[in-house]
């Protein structure tokens, strides 16, 4: 075992490598606009230069001129398209504002006109002539603007359903002996996956098959098909690797219906590739966010009231909100809590998911609210999180299916040396540095969406699995082979699964860090279908679903894993008693507490995710624990994240090395939300100004010396049947909060505010 | 990016002979249709995003032959212009009698571009100024002389606070250039009638009424070389940054010193990352000069060196940052071990 591959603990499945590893470094992986098209033309946007306002005119002339351009698509002439209702309020769509359908303009950088040529040199050329006159108005941009207009999120998005409360706030925080009062802000960011927001089309008769980066291949497919006007039938989206999503592509964008419907019109296949600064503003982002934090507790630390107060921005169109309330006034026992969310809309396009979209900028605030605390109450934070650690939820007193909160505090504090901590803030130092230490607590929805599966098992074992999952970088590959190699009890090498594809059996948005859990639940399914048949089959009197069980083994400990191996089932005689080479099975699995309609949703591209604080008698997160090492140059006042250390537990970890690489990567974008990303936004104009690479800052390798990740047993049954809790979106959480806790130990200094800056230490 | 022809330079005379063709419309040199191409990590950039628009491009890479030797002489060291960044960071005399020259190119950029990147590109790229790099902005009066300044009232964080205009407050962007103005570098330039020298220090032109000029280069004319007289092994580059590689400064400080008996003979101090072109700091210098050194004199230069500091919305920070900065290189310099 090396670092990268951990030594599995109990209930941990084997640091296999990546299925798709080899296929990647060695850049045989197609992505979707490497997808070959029969004489495709190549389209280039052209996007606003104003984020309100009216298009008076195009001057296309000069466009026009440059050879190969085969046609210039705007409102005035672009194919007519149905609207999409929004995501989070039971659509397909990231945004409604829908581009090309009139001279208005409502957000920076939106698609106005699309060029299509004989290249993407010509095409990009061409669009760098076009020219166009604007009549603009003065924009809002962001919360201070003038203009904007703030409403209670509950009531315009379906998906925020309730700002959870309980006792009475108000008496319990005037009364309590030790209070705090703060409000904290987290910035715009955006994804900026490494694969651009291409997007394909080709049309075979009235069949119309699109390549895209897409992290839901069925809501695109159904949407697209609504917007369209066409059967979902006629759809087929085919993304076998994802570059990078991270939420991003988890909602369809106005992009692929237009390219569809052009590409329809030119009866051509259509490959666009935008630019990166164009999407910052034809995909979505986190929206920026503020928070007030009202804690009261008793001179032993223990919370009596608590209040978190959020506003979010969203566009003027939509009411997005992430709505992370229904996490922070859930984590720690407390008997009085209040909380409120509004959104804030200004002239900006819609924002959306963002790895762990409601935890990231809720926790943040909370627990450096909790750090607050800790440094008031002259206590060590991790006790802090100790006294006032639960088993039950505090709003419905409903239990945790399983907690390992203070367990990942314990494992972390120990390994990162806690302890040798100087209490005292400024009074660590090395030289030119000043050296703080942080920490603070992770957690994340244990989420699950119906799911179906089709696998076929051949009698030489070898085995298929189909199911329109995604491979957006976690390893969903990897674990899904993993899953069916040890069900069926057939080597891994001889299992091939295949994703990405919406002609295959539906599979949830990878979103919510579901993916593990759904996927992987139904695949088990599925392979039990299997194994259930071949025994009837070889023991037609024993008692089936016992005899499955004990075989192929549906329990997850080792014990259970040895004595499965101990008697396998015999192919071979199974194949011949059956009198098939082949079976195949396809199963429809869904989670308890899912809807009714959870499988006709599944079939339209309608996710129906359970889970998290959203169940009826119980609720289920992730926990980790994150430590920082911080370092403040007394001169330069350059901040450095040295050193991360977490420690997480998950329910079953499917494969520890991919498991490592999703935290790990977690705890790194943690730090760059922490230290570098923020999207800039001019005030005057409403437009985003750093929208690039260079401009818009992520770590490089120096950043990250060193990342160490602690992975611990946790052993949940309550949760789905491969007992696995998502975990992709459970590192990023915690970090902010953390080096603004290790900020203000190395400095003294509360910083609220993020991406903490140079500029913003008094040293 | 707009189509254009391509054509690779023999010999210096062939290039020189095809830049000047190119060269009678009498466009300030960032807008002239002929370009020459070196690593090509500014203007190709800059030709993608639609902000340069040459026809012409002219690749100068085979003068490498003849320009892009490192020559440590015992008077003077000369560089050649097309010598690339990493060669003169990992240059072992560079690094032993010119550390302010090795640390500013060692600290620029990333090791891809520094495989890539010369000293002559160097010094010319252009500002990062998002306004600038963005044609959908359309006032910019560096690119667009007379449209206004987005950024005079816009995000400016990044953005000079000393050498501004009313007209443009870009930030010059490079490292490289901090050492060689610091060092009294001469600039070998290259045209049509032969060759000229001039101070390093008078290469850049501050924005004034015509940000649009940002050089004395004339279009036909290419650099072939710089020349440092006299060694400076007691010299730093300090270089802050919001990432720990591949970024800008936010602020830098290049610093050269003569100390003997304790006394400072000669100061330089030159500043990047705080103004519109390379910046060198002799206000600073002069409190230096003479003196026996102490951190109150090292608080006194820096003061001296940001006295005229003028900052804008998100920018004013760089006034004290810079300051700090030239109080640390200053006293790393003294400190250092030669
Ligand atoms: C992401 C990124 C980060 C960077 N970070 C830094 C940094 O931290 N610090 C830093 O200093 N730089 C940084 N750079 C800039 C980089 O150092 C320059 O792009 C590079 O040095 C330019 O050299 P080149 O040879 O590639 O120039 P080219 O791109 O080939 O040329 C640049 C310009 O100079 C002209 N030119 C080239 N050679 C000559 C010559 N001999 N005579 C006259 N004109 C000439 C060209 O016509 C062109 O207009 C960064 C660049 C990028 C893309
Ligand atoms: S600072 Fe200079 S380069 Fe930037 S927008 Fe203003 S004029 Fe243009």
């Amino acid at each position: 075992m090396t670092a990268a591959a951990p030594e599995p603990k109990a209930n941990m499945g084997q640091p296999v490598p990546r299925y798709d590893a080899v296929a990647k470094v060695t850049g045989r992986a197609t992505y979707g606009a490497d997808m070959p098209l029969d004489n495709p033309a190549y389209a280039f946007l052209v996007t606003s230069a104003i984020a309100k306002g009216r298009i008076n005119s195009f001057d296309l002339d000069d466009a026009k001129r440059v050879r190969g351009v085969i046609d210039i698509v705007t409102h005035e002439n672009a194919p007519k398209l149905k609207e999409s209702k929004l995501f989070s309020n039971g659509g397909y769509a990231g945004t409604t504002i829908q581009p090309l359908k009139s001279a208005e303009i409502a957000h920076d950088g939106q698609i106005i006109a699309v060029v299509i040529a004989e290249s993407y040199e010509a095409a990009r050329e061409a669009a760098n002539r076009v020219k166009v006159s604007y009549s603009a108005a003065t924009p809002s941009a962001s919360f201070d603007s003038p203009g904007t207009t703030k409403a209670a999120a509950k009531g315009q998005n379906a998906q925020f359903k309730e700002d959870p409360k309980v006792g009475d706030f108000a008496k319990a925080f005037d009364e309590a002996e030790v209070k705090v009062e703060a409000s904290y802000e987290t910035p715009t960011q955006h994804h900026n996956p490494m694969e651009l927001f291409s997007t394909s089309c080709a049309w075979m008769g009235d069949t119309l098959v699109i390549y895209e980066p897409s992290q839901y291949v069925y809501g695109l497919k159904n949407g697209v098909a609504e917007q369209l006007g066409i059967d979902a039938d006629k759809v087929r989206v085919v993304n076998p690797y994802v570059g990078g999503g991270f939420g991003s592509r988890g909602s369809m964008t106005p992009r692929t219906a237009i390219i569809a419907g052009i590409a329809k019109r030119l009866n051509r296949p259509i490959k666009l590739v935008p630019t990166r600064d164009q999407g910052f503003t034809i995909a979505t982002y986190r929206a920026e966010t503020r928070h007030e934090i009202k804690l009261g507790a008793s001179r032993d630390g223990k919370l009596v009231a608590l209040r978190h107060e959020g506003a979010e921005m969203s566009s003027r169109a939509d009411p997005y909100c992430v709505g992370g309330t229904k996490t922070t006034t859930r984590l720690y026992a407390c008997s009085n809590v209040d909380s409120l969310v509004s959104i804030v809309r200004a002239d900006r396009n819609t924002p959306g998911f963002m790895r762990s979209p409601p935890e990231v900028p809720y926790l943040f605030a909370l627990e450096s609210a909790m750090d607050e605390l800790a440094v008031k109450l002259n206590m060590d934070p991790v006790e802090l999180r100790r006294v006032n650690d639960t088993t039950n939820e505090p709003i419905g007193g409903k239990p945790y299916t399983s907690r390992s909160l203070m367990a990942c505090f314990d494992e972390a504090a120990k390994a990162f040396g806690w302890a040798q901590r100087s209490v005292a803030p400024r009074s660590m130092s090395d030289g030119d540095w000043l050296i703080g230490y942080g920490c603070a607590a992770t957690c994340y929805p244990t989420q699950m969406a119906p799911s179906a599966a089709r696998v076929r098992l051949q009698r030489d074992g070898r085995t298929r699995v189909e199911i329109a999952g995604h491979e957006i970088g976690t390893g969903a590959y990897t674990v899904i082979a993993q899953t069916a190699s040890e069900r069926l009890g057939v080597p891994l090498e001889k299992v091939s699964v295949f994703m990405g594809d919406s002609d295959l059996p539906p599979a949830p948005v990878a979103g919510g860090s579901n993916s593990t859990a759904s996927t992987c639940s139904a695949v088990m399914m599925v392979c039990d279908q299997i194994r259930q048949r071949l025994f009837k089959a070889v023991m037609p009197n024993e008692s089936l679903t016992d005899k499955a069980k004990e075989t192929v083994g549906i329990g997850q400990t080792p014990a259970n894993q040895a004595a499965r191996s101990d008697r396998p089932l015999d192919l071979e005689k199974a194949f011949d008693a059956l009198g098939v080479g082949v079976v195949e099975e396809y199963g429809e699995w869904k989670p308890e507490g899912a809807p009714l309609d959870s499988f006709k949703a599944m079939h339209s591209g309608h996710a129906r995710l359970v889970g998290g604080s959203a169940m009826k008698d119980k609720i289920a997160y992730a926990f980790g624990a994150e430590f920082v090492e911080v370092r403040v140059n007394r001169f330069t006042h350059e901040i450095r994240c040295p050193r991360l250390v977490g420690a997480f537990a998950a329910g079953r970890i499917m494969n520890p090395r991919t498991a490592r690489s999703q935290l790990m990567g977690g705890l790194i974008w943690g730090m760059s939300s922490a230290l570098l990303e923020a999207t800039e936004i001019d005030q005057r104009t409403a437009r985003y100004v750093n929208d690039n690479l260079a401009d818009y800052l992520v770590p490089v390798n120096a950043d990250v010396p060193d990342v160490e990740v602690i992975l611990l047993s946790e052993q949940d049954d309550h949760i789905n049947p491969v007992g696995a809790k998502g975990l992709g979106e459970l590192a990023n959480v915690g970090t902010n909060a953390a080096i603004c806790n290790a900020v203000f130990h190395a400095t003294g200094q509360r910083i609220r505010r993020l991406p903490v800056r140079l500029e913003n230490i008094e040293v | 990016m707009r189509p254009f022809s391509f054509q690779r330079a023999t010999d210096p005379d062939m290039a020189l002979q095809a830049l000047s063709a190119a060269a009678a419309a009498n466009d300030p040199l960032t807008q002239a249709t002929a370009q020459p191409l070196a690593g090509g990590t500014t203007l190709i950039d800059l030709m993608k995003l639609d902000v340069m628009r040459p026809a012409a491009i002219l690749d100068i890479n085979p003068l490498a032959l003849s320009w892009s030797a490192i020559e440590p002489g015992a008077e003077t060291l000369r560089l050649g212009a097309l010598a690339k960044m990493s060669d003169v960071a990992a240059h072992d005399e560079i690094q032993r009698n010119y550390p302010v020259i090795a640390n500013s190119l060692k600290l620029a950029a990333s090791a891809q571009l520094r495989n890539m990147a010369t000293l002559g590109g160097n010094v010319m790229q252009r500002t990062r100024c998002s306004y600038f790099r963005d044609v959908s902005y359309e006032n910019c009066n560096k690119r667009n002389p007379g449209s206004g300044c987005a950024a005079m009232d816009g995000v400016n964080r990044m953005h000079a606070v000393l050498g501004t205009s009313d007209q443009c407050i870009a930030t010059y962007p490079g490292d490289f250039a901090q050492a060689l103005i610091a060092l009294d570098a001469t600039v070998e330039v290259t045209g049509k009638s032969g060759t000229r020298s001039m101070p390093f220090a008078e290469l850049h032109k501050a924005p004034g009424n015509t940000p649009e000029i940002e050089t004395t280069l004339q279009p036909g004319e290419l650099i072939s070389a710089f020349l440092i007289s006299g060694r400076w092994p007691r010299s730093v580059y300090l270089k802050a940054r919001d990432r720990q590689s591949y970024e800008f400064a936010l602020s830098s400080a290049a610093v050269a010193l003569d100390v003997q008996d304790g006394t400072i003979r000669d100061a330089r101090v030159a500043l990047g990352g705080v103004a519109t072109v390379p910046w060198r700091a002799r206000e600073a210098e002069a409190q230096l000069k003479g003196q026996k050194f102490d951190d109150g004199l090292a608080q006194r230069a820096a003061d001296a060196a940001f006295a005229d500091a003028r900052g804008r919305r998100h920018n004013s920070f760089k006034i004290a940052l810079g300051k700090r900065v030239v109080v640390r290189a200053l006293q790393q310099a003294v400190t250092m071990e030669i």
